[in-house]
């Protein structure tokens, strides 16, 4: 097979498809249907700092050709994800980056100093949340917040630091630029954005959080070309995300920007979705004789 | 493994009554697999992201068979398949009623509207050793009863307005048959008062009582946690997801 793998950070992915955090959970479900040591990577479930039981249901609604959650990060807290998930995710052989997702500044901190001991490959800072009341989103769309933040994590561990970037922002560019400076090792976007349904003979939220985020093929151009714009705007990897369904659309987005990239709805769709692409991925770089690093960035504007 | 992605074929589809479908695909694995209160996830069109979930009413041999109305986009364009069409079927997902804890014993089984279904297979299993009451709105909206009494289930229909079995709701019925009888457990499936006021009934008397909820759904798999509910879990409460660690709870667990 043709070899597919791209490095980050100084971390080899086999492939370049990685699955979204909050897609996956931490990997059990999904690697019944296949092995998930075949990805690039597994982006775990958003933890934070304690056990989190997430917003009231409903939580999530179809819209067209994509869906709202409002899940308001459930996650068994780090302590546990250190203790249960990990170990079995590391068995498994999957490469494994620890979403993080902290109330306070200081949380984000506590968190990447406990994983710094552990066999986490990298650790991803989600800074972009749209469900929950406080930290999430907020720190996202301001350069200082995702400064400090970055900065704060950067001297806590010295496994590689991806930010995941808000789409719900004016300038991307500047927000990505904000976290290379402040020293971060790749940049991750987007997250989903903040939209909302209503149901018309109840004139109620079809969401019990009234807000969710916007994610699936939707999505797909918008991320495009926000991973187009933080491409140009640093020199860091990245990893592209939003809307990804097939091997083309991975490739579309490589074109972007991309050094990888993480396949997250399209798990809810179909278990197999990212194992397909992972398949018609070399298929691809097999047929046209190339390698993963030849189609990132090739993109020709006019 | 024990749960398959199938490209189905649809050995049969026709409409029971206005909107309301019995749908029938061929599928060796989901079939040999799949338990009574067990779902089923499918792809009702082309032109939708998610899966629908569907509760299996029948299982025999190879074939599957699921009975649904229509609510929305997805169940309209599942009624518009034709036999001979191939469906993507994920499935057999969830955790269904405890049946062979309770062989041997007397389970009543207990369905309001289009909660029914998933019940049939008990009846199945239990055949004259179970009674069963279900409920509808009205003579319109009466569905599958035939079925159930032919398993050799006691099976009382009760209406909304009396227009068909008799007057009241399953409650009423419940407690009528309980002046006579009393069974160990209640399996219950049905909108959300309903099983409330079976799963209290149940507790007055001492008797066991599982639920099987409904809750908006993505992965199906327990992945991606959208499909939670409160569950009592020793002495706190837990968002379990109903896909993964239901559809069926104990009725002690969730009320
Ligand atoms: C475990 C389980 C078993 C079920 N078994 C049956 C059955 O045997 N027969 C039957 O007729 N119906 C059953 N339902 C309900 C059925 O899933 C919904 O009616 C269906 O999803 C509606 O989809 P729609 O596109 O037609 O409607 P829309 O309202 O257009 O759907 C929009 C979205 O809401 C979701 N949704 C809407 N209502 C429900 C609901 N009540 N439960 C879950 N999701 C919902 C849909 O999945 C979709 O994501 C079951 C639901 C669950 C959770
Ligand atoms: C149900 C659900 C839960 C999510 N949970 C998280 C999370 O915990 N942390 C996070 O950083 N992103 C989370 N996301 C966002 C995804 O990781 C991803 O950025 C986004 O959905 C866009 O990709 P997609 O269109 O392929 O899904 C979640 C998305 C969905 C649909
Ligand atoms: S639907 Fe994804 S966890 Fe239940």
């Amino acid at each position: 097979m043709v070899d597919m793998s791209v490095n980050i950070a100084g971390v080899t992915l086999k492939n370049p498809v990685t699955v979204a955090s909050g897609c996956f959970a931490f990997g059990r479900e999904y690697n019944e249907f296949y092995p998930i040591s075949e990805l690039g990577a597994v982006s775990s479930k958003g933890l934070t700092y304690q056990k989190r039981l997430g917003n009231d249901a409903p939580r999530i609604t179809e819209t067209p050709m994509g869906l709202l959650n409002s899940v308001g990060l459930q996650n068994p807290g780090i302590e546990d994800f250190v203790k249960y998930e990990l170990p079995f995710m590391k068995e498994v052989g999957a490469t494994v980056i620890a979403n993080i997702a902290g109330k306070t500044v200081s949380e984000f901190a506590k968190m990447a100093e406990i994983l710094d001991e552990t066999e986490v490959d990298m650790i991803e800072l989600n800074v972009s949340c749209p469900n929950v009341a406080s930290g999430g989103m907020a720190f996202g769309v301001s350069c200082d917040a995702v400064s400090e933040i970055t900065s704060l994590v950067r001297k806590s561990t010295k496994k590689p630091v991806i930010v995941k970037l808000s789409p719900n922002v004016t300038s991307v560019a500047d927000i990505a630029r904000a976290a290379e400076s402040a020293g971060a090792d790749c940049i991750s976007l987007i997250n989903t954005l903040l939209g909302m349904r209503i149901n018309i003979n109840t004139r109620r939220p079809i969401l019990k959080n009234n807000t969710g985020g916007l994610s699936g093929p939707a999505v797909f151009p918008v991320a495009v070309r926000m991973v187009r714009d933080v491409y140009k705007a640093v020199k860091l990897p990245i990893i592209g995300m939003g809307g990804i369904t097939t091997a083309e659309d991975a490739v579309e987005m490589m074109i972007a920007g991309a050094t990888a990239v993480s396949v997250g709805s399209a798990n809810l769709a179909d278990p197999y979705a990212a194992y397909s692409i992972v398949n018609e991925l070399a298929e691809y770089f097999e047929k046209n004789n190339l390698k993963p690093s030849d189609i990132t960035g090739s993109l020709i504007e006019y | 493994m024990d749960k398959f992605v199938d490209i189905a074929p649809i050995v049969e589809i026709r409409e029971l009554r206005d909107g309301l479908f019995l749908l029938s695909f061929e599928s060796e694995s989901i079939a040999k697999n799949a338990k009574c209160g067990q779902f089923v996830h499918i792809k009702c069109s082309e032109a939708l992201f998610l899966r629908r979930p569907i509760s299996i009413y029948n299982v025999e041999g190879a074939v599957v068979t699921v009975i649904f109305e229509v609510r929305g986009k997805g169940t309209k364009a599942l009624s518009e398949m034709s036999a001979g069409t191939l469906l993507n079927v994920l499935g057999p997902l969830g955790i269904g009623y405890s049946l062979s804890e309770y062989s041997g014993k007397k389970v009543w089984l207990i369905g309001g509207g289009i909660g029914i279904f998933p019940l049939y297979m008990a009846a199945r299993e239990y055949k004259g050793n179970s009674k069963v009451i279900l409920g509808f709105k009205s003579r319109a909206f009466v569905a599958a009863d035939k079925d159930f009494a032919f398993t050799g289930a006691e099976t009382h229909v009760v209406t909304d307005d009396g227009s068909y079995g008799s007057k009241g709701f399953v409650t009423d019925k419940f407690k009528e048959l309980l002046e006579g009888d009393k069974p160990d457990a209640v399996f219950a499936c049905g909108p959300m008062a309903m099983l409330k006021g079976v799963y209290e009934i149940c507790k007055e008397n001492g008797i066991d009582c599982e639920v099987s909820l409904e809750e908006r759904m993505g992965c199906g798999l327990g992945a991606c946690l959208c499909c939670v509910t409160p569950v009592k879990v020793a002495d706190t409460t837990e968002n379990l997801t109903v896909c993964k660690h239901g559809p069926v709870f104990k009725g002690k667990e969730v009320f």
